[in-house]
């Protein structure tokens, strides 16, 4: 799918910056930003940053890749638990996939995502890495 | 609410069928199950159908598909909930029954998946998952569900040869299906040396890319009982519908599918059953380890139990409770919106005798569960026939 400029530009704060939401009421952190607190519904919230370090969840080894990342198999896919509780799903980069381990620690780098062939956008957002 | 009864099944070819389209894939299916029921009107039609746009560039399929079966006047409604849009399809036409809107309701689901490239057609397919948190960064259903089967693992202790038991089952219970789209036996050893797709899991831990359709007449339990030709009457008692976080991350534990477990909750309610009262069942096995979660999910056996028991031999054929005699999505196919409907059909054929070779004996009380991306949409639906 092409890269829309307007969908990339809109996730900046997300995905160039890790701007997360923490909910004024119960204090849960919820990442990205949205409107209502999953935890407890309330909709007032404060911007806070991200802590970039955490460990792997559970991971995959993709052998068979999406268009927009056919280039890079076999990549490491994870989902990552940053310290203070938020997870994301993302590559884990910098490393031989025999070598990756559920409870490995990591941190979040930012890296290019998707390109949109030689003219088009470049996405970038976070990879992991290990620490 | 009125009670509700399946009085005719059909299903279209399935496979990768070059020289049928969407609608002739769908009338196929309408036809048979129209001929089955012994009626040639309907009050309206429910469609499931996931990606009608992606996979051959038609919306409005409702109305589309109304009019190829010469019904044009007859209200037509398509739902969407990723590979659960069958299972939803039934539960649109339930409930249209159920609160007097209509006497009699052709439920369908169809998806011709063949005629866009293997890139396209996983894209399409991934659209079920979250597009900014987790296809954005490279994810694909493969690789969700072996994050899903790693984390089970991890958990549990459940094995690589567990998750193929579930693949050998389902094959060989597919031999005996003239339905199914890949009729072969397989063992252990070839699900371990097939091709890797999203370690831990193999090709032969996947579904196949499936065209095909699957319809069920569905009709209030008066109606229903003109229509039974001698054959038993297979009520639709209870269904249950749940959703979850759609980003696999966000759920709490990785390893369970918790949207099944509250859809069968609310089926086992409407239904007033429990799972010890079913004997016959189909899951949806989109993956090996899905099976293997939903059974964990619906009761079948104990958390963490789900690989052991696959590896058993308790839910094959013949065994206690038998799971997926169809072959399942792994073996029939999973043309995705038409798998939750195609389901009944088995379950129809199953509770009526008629399953042939396949047929559980004995079969009384059947439940089937449909589900949508990695579990965050899940219909359950019981069927009995009266003793």
């Amino acid at each position: 799918m092409s890269l829309n400029p307007a969908r990339v530009a809109r996730e900046f704060p997300t995905r160039y910056r890790l701007e997360a939401a923490r909910c004024t009421k119960c204090g849960a952190s919820v990442y990205p930003a949205r409107r209502v607190c999953p935890s407890c519904r309330a909709t007032a919230f404060e911007t806070f940053t991200l802590d970039p370090n955490g460990t792997v969840v559970t991971f995959t080894v993709i052998h068979v890749g999406p268009s927009s990342h056919k280039h890079e198999v076999p990549y490491v896919h994870a989902i990552v638990e940053l310290n203070g509780g938020v997870r994301v799903t993302c590559q884990v980069a910098d490393v031989e996939p025999a070598e990756v381990a559920v409870g490995m620690p990591v941190r979040l780098e930012f890296r290019r995502i998707q390109e949109d062939g030689e003219a088009g956008v470049i996405a970038y957002g976070h990879k992991a890495v290990p620490r | 609410m009125r009670d509700v009864a399946i009085v005719g099944v059909g299903l279209s070819r399935w496979g990768e069928i070059w020289d049928a389209s969407l609608r002739s894939l769908w009338s196929d299916a309408a036809l048979a199950a129209l001929a089955d029921a012994g009626l040639d009107r309907v009050d309206s039609i429910t469609v499931g159908s996931m990606s009608s746009g992606l996979f051959v560039g038609q919306e409005h399929v409702g109305a589309l598909l109304a009019d190829e079966l010469g019904m044009p006047g007859v209200p037509a409604t398509r739902v969407e909930s990723a590979c659960a849009s069958g299972g939803l399809a039934v539960k649109a036409g339930f409930a249209e029954i159920a609160a007097g809107f209509s006497d009699v309701v052709l439920v369908t689901g169809v998806e011709k998946m063949t005629d866009v490239s293997g890139d396209e057609c996983t894209a399409a397919l991934a659209t079920a998952a979250d597009a900014e948190l987790e296809v954005f960064t490279g994810a694909t259903f493969p690789g969700l569900y072996a994050m899903m089967a790693r984390a089970h693992m991890q958990r549990w202790g459940t094995t690589r040869e567990q998750l193929a038991a579930v693949a050998v089952k389902n094959h060989g219970h597919g031999l005996l299906n003239p339905n199914a789209q890949f009729r072969s036996r397989i063992t252990v050893a070839d699900v371990l040396k097939s091709a890797k797709v999203a370690e831990p899991l193999n090709i032969l831990d996947c579904s196949p890319v499936t065209d095909g359709a699957a319809a069920i007449v569905l009709a209030e339990v008066g109606v229903a009982r003109t229509l039974l030709k001698g054959r038993p009457l297979v009520r639709l008692t209870g269904i249950g519908h749940a959703t979850d976080v759609i980003a696999l991350h966000n759920r709490k534990d990785v390893s369970a599918i918790p949207a099944a477990a509250h859809a069968a909750a609310k089926a086992f309610a409407m239904a007033g059953r429990a799972i010890k009262d079913v004997q016959v069942i189909e899951v949806h096995d989109c993956f090996t380890i899905a099976e293997i979660a939903v059974l964990e999910a619906l009761g079948v056996c104990a958390p963490g139990e789900g690989g052991r028991q696959a590896a058993s031999g308790r839910t094959a054929l013949g065994g206690e409770i038998p799971v997926n005699v169809s072959g399942g999505l792994k073996s029939k196919g999973h043309p995705v919106g038409a798998t939750g409907v195609a389901q009944l059909v088995e379950l129809t054929t199953q509770l009526r005798g008629e399953a042939g070779k396949r047929q559980v004996a004995g079969a009384r009380v059947g439940l089937a569960q449909n589900m949508g991306g990695t579990g965050a949409s899940s219909v359950v639906s019981i069927v009995e026939v009266a003793s």
